[in-house]
């Protein structure tokens, strides 16, 4: 059973990655639309719209058989979660791509979900038994419905950069802001990509390099390392032999194994980063800018603005509302300043700053567009670097 | 000051720009742009009056910019207090002025000295949180009465400048105008448009009161932070702990000695190991749980230290289960295994090799002196329940929680009559008097007993009613605004030709999609968005960095 939960995941991947394919003919196939006079794209986008839908159900698939084997709803730790927001991800492009037909944000929207999914595999997939703090029906609640706010903002940020992707000129010389931002984006996606194709490489050559440390309560502790120890733990000692020594301390207060592996993910991908610029002598935005000739600029601005005004009430719902009953019912306060609570405020500030500068046309189209890209990094760094990096309440790893 | 009579006959205040029933439009009438619609071109308090103080201040507050910036200082404001841990989370017993230093250097130390370890309780932050509240308040009221009676005094009949400046406008030469209007009309009202006509004119409007949405949230938001500020009110809200042993009973703080609580027992379940686990992790912990008995002291007893106790209620306590009564709840939060109990010792005769007697101490509450089994006396000269020796070399005792218990045992040597002091402790060898190797007595360590303690939160939060109305206002005024546009399409007759005009506060795309429905199935042709032009003069205003 549990098997057959991961073969379903591992079979939405496949059909996301079809629906990747699909939506990207479509696009393309458009060129041909003179000589042939007829529109033969169309139906390209049709199957990446089904593929999409069978990947969402198949994904729903994995998540409920899971369920069943674990007793409770798959959403309990870093795995978990992150595959569960590649899901609602899916799911709510499923539900603005039926609106609005528009097949470039399939093209976008759907590689994130897999990158996402590779993404939660890199952490320990196995059923793990719920502390007694998340054991109520609150966690369901609470977890689920925030990573359908999550997701559905999501959709705004893939709109988001096809906007950009549109109407910036990638090909011109000189370094702009905005040309400085598209890049980063791209950057930052890569560095994504880096870091499982790293974590597969190292975890395939069974790499471990153990520590013995000092945590932050001043105890001797252990620490297991499973990439190359650039950042070492505090007062750290090798134990395992033949490992690279490392180059820099770090605090108590900071979980250094999961620093040292952020850096390696942004280290490896500007690597790649300045491989592919070298090799194409080309923007990587410009590389895909081809792709979203045909856009019109408004429909995408708008799908970014409708993605937040139907993800904000719910995330403000799941990750504010529901958040406060269960840390009310299982940690005696509804609001306690840890960090997860704090980013989730500043999330929720952030598109409700969002939500107000809409009022002022001026802030339409690209404006607009580059905020729905800072909405997302800033989901991405509660989802990531608060669990991971910063010690709190929330730490489930 | 006076207010503008429209050519359609309707009064509208000082300030007006967009009649309100006519929809003329009254301030740069020449103008071809597209009208300003955000609050239907009203009077609004904020834009007419710019003279008194009082005015200064409303205007102030009543500014989406303002508002925004708010909102932006806020939630940076919030994101700094996450860069070092605030007070509240470092750990117990370190002094805040050394922790941040010693943690976080220098950088801990500019943190600390500025303040921002206490950063959400601060006065800025509050009085952040207070202008939010305060911009809430104003802006909603500057806007939402002018609105309101705009949205209610409009009337069908527009006027051509109001349709000519509507960004979706187009004009139609159709060959029946009457059956053009009776066919649009059905059309629309099948797309559950609410369908209002006059002189032959049509105004279709669909959702106006997803328009309230933002001023129903906020006031829900209100509510919320109003409920938040009344913690600081006394009575309110209670945050205490307290430790209870087993078998023990304990007045709960903050009751003001109401009522009591026993921890009849104990229990922590692990989850099961799983095969192939490693040998060394610690065993997860499933539950655990304190089975608690609720006391009150018995009516008209003694107040004091001897009353009678009579119980009200009994619970087990969990995480995510707690122990309400009255206005208050107890949390099972903390817990600590094994902890000393009973030490019993065997007091051992040097001069005849025999062991003399036994006596057990309770740690809590140890007895003054214990009576042998050979009538000796055994008496307590010193307890140190968390024994250490202090800077000065002298004996002492952190706490009174028994981690390291440490004697001092005074007995009398009958053959010499002196008083003999022995001190006995964990691993720890202490010399009471110099000659404490000649005692005749020696005690020996013969055992001890454990037992669990239970850590319980006593909270109390009467704010709580406020919280949850006010988070339930909110959300509805959220939904509400969120996912019902408001539409508007206008149908007239003008000219002999039919004019359509369309209006929404969102999602345009699919107002088009309204409208083409009309276009459709009529001879109306479809019309322009004018800003479609604005889309594709995208001025390039970078500058090289």
């Amino acid at each position: 059973m549990e098997q057959l939960s991961m073969n379903l995941l591992g079979a939405a991947f496949f059909l996301y990655l079809a629906a990747t394919i699909f939506y990207t003919v479509s696009v393309t196939g458009r060129k041909w639309r003179d000589k042939k006079g007829e529109m033969t794209g169309n139906n390209w986008g049709k199957l990446g719209y089904i593929s999409s839908i069978l990947g969402v159900a198949s994904a729903l698939g994995y998540f409920f058989t899971r369920w069943a084997v674990a007793g409770h709803a798959p959403v309990s730790n870093m795995f978990e979660y992150t595959a569960f927001f590649a899901i609602t991800l899916s799911l709510a492009f499923v539900i603005l791509y039926g609106i609005y037909r528009v097949n470039v944000l399939g093209l976008i929207t759907m590689p994130v979900v897999m990158i996402m999914i590779a993404y939660a595999s890199v952490f320990a997939t196995e059923v793990q038994p719920l502390q007694p703090s998340l054991q109520s029906h609150w966690l369901e609640i609470h977890v689920i419905t925030t990573a359908l706010g999550q997701g559905i903002l999501a959709v705004s940020f893939g709109a988001g950069l096809i906007y950009l992707l549109r109407t910036i000129d990638l090909k011109r010389k000189g370094m702009t802001k905005r040309t400085f931002g598209v890049e980063f984006i791209m950057y930052t996606l890569i560095s994504a990509l880096a870091f499982i194709i790293l974590s597969n490489v190292f975890g395939a050559m069974d790499y471990e390099a153990n520590f013995a440390y000092i945590d932050e309560n001043g105890e001797q502790s252990e620490k297991l390392y499973e990439l190359p120890p650039i950042f070492g733990p505090n007062e750290g000692e090798l134990l395992t032999e033949d490992r690279m020594q490392p180059w820099i301390e770090m605090p108590d207060w900071i979980v250094s194994e999961d620093l040292n592996t952020v850096v390696w993910a942004f280290g490896t991908g500007l690597i790649l980063y300045a491989l592919l610029r070298v090799l194409t002598r080309r923007r990587v935005g410009a590389l895909l800018q081809p792709l979203f000739k045909s856009v019109k600029p408004q429909t995408v601005d708008e799908i970014s603005y409708r993605a937040i005004a139907i993800g904000f009430p719910v995330f403000a719902l799941g990750g504010l509302v529901f958040a406060m009953i269960y840390a009310q019912i299982a940690w005696t306060r509804f609001w306690g300043w840890d960090p997860k609570e704090v980013y989730a405020l500043v999330t929720f500030l952030f598109y409700a700053a969002y939500l107000h500068l809409r009022l002022n046309r001026n802030w339409h189209g690209e404006p607009s567009a580059w905020l729905a890209v800072i909405g997302f990094a800033i989901i991405i760094f509660n989802l990531i670097f608060v669990n991971l990096v910063i010690a709190g309440l929330h730490s489930y790893a | 000051m006076q207010e503008i009579k429209c050519s359609c006959g309707h009064i509208n205040p000082y300030g007006t720009e967009v009649c309100g029933s006519c929809g003329k439009p009254l301030s740069d009438t020449d103008s071809d742009q597209l009208l300003n619609m955000r609050y239907e071109g009203a009077a609004r308090r904020s834009q007419t009056y710019n003279k008194t103080i009082i005015d200064k201040i409303w205007n102030f507050f009543s500014s989406v910019k303002v508002g925004i910036a708010i909102i932006v200082i806020t939630l940076i404001a919030s994101s700094i207090g996450t860069i070092f841990p605030q007070e509240m989370f470092i750990p117990p017993g370190e002094t805040a002025a050394q922790f941040y230093a010693e943690e976080h250097g220098a950088l801990g130390q500019l943190y600390y000295s500025l303040g921002l370890h206490n950063l959400y309780g601060s006065w800025w932050y509050m009085l952040l949180v207070a202008a939010l509240g305060t911009s809430i308040i104003i802006a909603s009221i500057d806007r939402f009465f002018p609105l309101y009676k705009a949205l209610k005094s409009q009337r069908v009949t527009r006027h051509k400048g109001f349709m000519k400046r509507q960004r979706i406008f187009g004009t139609s030469h159709v060959d029946n105008v009457d059956e053009t209007m009776d066919k649009a009309q059905k059309i629309l009202k099948d797309k559950r448009y609410n369908i209002r006509t006059e002189n032959g004119n049509l105004l279709a409007e669909k959702n106006r009161w997803a328009r309230w949405g933002p001023y129903v949230n906020h006031i829900g938001l209100i509510v919320f932070l109003v409920g938040a500020s009344l913690r600081f009110f006394p009575d309110m809200y209670i945050d205490e702990n307290l430790w209870v042993r087993e078998g023990q009973t304990e007045v709960i703080p903050g009751t003001s000695g109401e009522y009591y609580v026993e921890n009849e027992a104990f229990t922590v379940e692990y989850h099961e190991q799983e095969e192939g686990a490693e040998e060394e992790a610690a065993p997860l912990e499933d539950t655990f749980r304190t089975d608690a008995v609720l006391y009150q002291p018995e009516e008209g007893g003694t107040v004091g230290v001897d009353q009678e106790l009579e119980e009200i209620d009994r619970q087990a306590i969990e995480v995510n289960d707690a122990f309400h009564f009255d206005d208050y709840s107890l949390y099972q939060v903390d817990y600590k295994l094994d902890e000393l109990r009973e030490m019993s010792f065997d007091v051992e005769d040097t001069q005849t090799g025999e062991t003399v007697g036994s006596f057990t101490v309770d740690l809590n509450e140890p007895d003054d002196d214990y009576e042998l089994e050979n009538n000796e006396n055994v008496r307590i000269h010193s307890y140190f329940p968390n024994f250490n020796i202090n800077e000065e070399g002298v004996p002492t005792t952190e706490n009174d929680v028994p981690d390291n218990p440490g004697f001092i045992f005074e007995m009398e040597n009958s053959d010499t009559g002196d008083m003999e002091h022995t001190f006995v402790g964990v691993q720890a060898n202490y010399n009471v008097s110099p000659n404490q190797e000649d005692n005749r007595y020696v005690f020996e360590f013969a055992g001890l007993d454990t037992n669990h303690v239970t850590g319980l939160t006593v909270r109390k939060d009467n704010t709580l009613p406020f919280l949850i109305v006010g988070g339930a206002i909110f959300m509805i005024g959220l939904v509400q605004g969120s996912y019902w546009p408001h539409r508007r399409i206008w149908l007239q007759r003008k000219d002999g030709e039919v004019w359509l005009a369309g209006h929404t506060n969102k999602n345009w795309e699919s107002l088009k999609k309204d409208i083409h429905a009309v276009t459709e199935e009529t001879q109306v042709t479809t019309p322009r968005d004018q800003t479609d032009e604005d889309d594709e003069q995208t001025a390039e205003k970078d500058e090289n960095i």
